[in-house]
């Protein structure tokens, strides 16, 4: 009868995985974005010409082209151990980090040069002028375009349904392959991505409030 | 001018002979621009040195140089002893020792006055966090602004944002202080509450390194006058000698237009 109820356990499952795999990636992203921003403000050269490379390499592949790089390649070079949703999470935050590393660049580039200057002259190191004083002040321009690439992320995470891992976009293959209609199925699954798409949004339209507040 | 009129204290005496700064033969280009020509200076501890020049004349990047925020192209650097060293933690351990104060104040915008003044003895000094707060505010009690802990830098007039600035080099317990024009962003009003933390200072018997067009600061603090011109030294004299009887060419010229504007 009414496909999202009978199917209500392969629904949530859908959802539940694009959620782990949307945030997973997303930390994953953030977390090699800073340290590539911080590579590419770096004074060292190796360090500013390996995040030179990164952000070149991943934002310029197509995501499609890395997930069969990790389907592929990468367990004919590091072994077969790895589970998909892991190739999965790799991919997407690998290719997501780049575009992370570029929102921080640029928001860093906003904070006076005078204030990297000062700390560093207190005898600071860089990456201490970096933590405490240069990215808490490019916080502000940082958030907002954070906002569209998590949202891109989300909804980038649906090429992990066409490669067999359990998330919102493989229930549409799935329940469409057992023969259901197909527009009432595509439906449920778009609300549902909105779903998500709406928390982030919601979620930092929240946080630039705070940070208003904040001075 | 302002009209600072603090006599100097007993430090016209020979400066103690072991020296604080050294600069041996230093040259810098920006691009085919030759910014520092064979510079040689050398300074004492204790010993107050006014820099003073021509806008473009380099005296803003010979400060930088002494703690390294620029690097040089040839020649040598030491402070207290040992030559600077590379970018890296021994350079940030070093620089901890050299205070400096920037014509823009550039306090931390984000961070109040008192975490401005404590967050270089936390976290390069690691010092706890009440020993800091406790000096803190000594500081800027010292420089007048106690009263505005608490307030961000947005918040403080510009003499008060230098002294923030002046306390917050101070926090750190450097060997030698640079100032870069401290008072040159300041509406009037506010140069002569600036120069009286800085005379107070120099009495106190810091060493210091001072690029100013304060004339009154220079006779009564300074023991030398050092006058820079495209990149070079070309005359030092105490500040009675500079001021009422220049050698060169360059520094009557100068002079002249600094005091007939
Ligand atoms: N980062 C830089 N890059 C290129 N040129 C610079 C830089 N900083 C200063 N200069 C140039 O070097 C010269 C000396 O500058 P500066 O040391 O600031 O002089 P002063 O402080 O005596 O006015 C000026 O001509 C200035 O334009
Ligand atoms: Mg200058």
């Amino acid at each position: 009868m009414n496909v999202l109820l009978d199917h209500l356990p392969e629904f949530r499952d859908g959802f539940i995985g694009t959620v782990l795999l949307t945030a997973a990636s997303a930390l994953l992203a953030m977390v090699l974005g800073l340290v590539m921003a911080g590579f590419r403000v770096s004074p060292v050269p190796p360090l500013r010409f390996f995040g030179t490379a990164w952000v070149t390499l991943f934002r310029n592949t197509p995501l499609t082209l890395l997930f069969l790089v990790a389907w592929f390649v990468v367990p004919a070079v590091f072994g077969t151990g790895m589970s998909p949703w892991t190739k999965a999470l790799l991919a997407l935050g690998f290719y997501t980090s780049a575009f992370v590393c570029e929102a921080v660049r640029s928001g860093v580039s906003t904070v006076p040069l005078g204030q990297a200057e000062a700390a560093r002259s207190l005898g600071m190191t860089f990456f201490q002028t970096l933590r405490l004083i240069v990215l808490p002040q490019a916080t502000r321009t940082v958030v907002p375009p954070l906002s569209s690439i998590f949202i891109a992320l989300t909804k980038n995470s649906a090429i992990a349904g066409a490669f067999s891992v359990t998330e919102l976009f493989g229930v549409q293959k799935l329940l469409s392959d057992k023969g259901f209609a197909i527009a009432p199925i595509f439906l449920w699954v778009a609300l549902a991505y909105l779903v998500i798409t709406f928390t982030i949004s919601g979620l930092f339209r929240l946080l630039e409030r705070r940070l208003e507040v904040a001075r | 001018m302002s009209g600072v009129s603090v006599t100097k204290a007993a430090d016209d005496a020979a400066p103690a002979a072991d020296d604080l700064v050294v600069l041996s033969n230093v040259n810098k280009h920006f691009g085919a621009l030759h910014v520092l020509q064979d510079i040689d200076l050398t300074i004492a501890r204790g010993e107050v040195v006014v820099v003073i020049g021509p806008s473009g004349s380099g005296k803003s990047t010979l400060c930088r140089t002494i703690n390294r925020l620029e690097t040089i192209d040839s020649g040598a650097i030491a402070i207290d002893g040992k030559p600077l060293p590379q970018e890296g933690k021994e350079l940030a351990r070093l620089r901890a020792d050299v205070g400096m104060v920037f014509q823009s104040f550039n306090l931390f915008a984000h961070k109040t006055v008192l975490e401005n003044v404590t967050l270089g003895q936390i976290k390069v000094r690691k010092a706890d966090k009440a020993a800091a707060e406790k000096k803190g505010r000594e500081l800027l009690d010292r420089v007048g602004v106690g009263s505005q802990a608490d307030k961000y830098p947005a918040q403080l007039s510009g003499g008060q944002q230098q002294r923030v600035a002046i306390a917050r080099a101070l926090a750190m317990d450097p060997k030698v202080m640079l100032f870069d024009e401290p008072t040159s962003a300041l509406d009037p009003e506010m140069i002569n509450e600036v120069l009286e933390a800085m005379q107070q200072l120099a009495r106190d018997g810091m060493t210091m390194v001072v690029v100013t067009h304060e004339m009154g600061f220079a006779r009564s603090a300074a023991n030398r006058v050092v006058f820079m011109a495209d990149g070079k030294i070309v005359e030092q004299a105490t500040p009675d000698q500079f001021f009422s009887n220049p050698r060169s060419d360059r520094a009557k010229d100068f002079l002249s237009k600094i005091l007939h504007h």
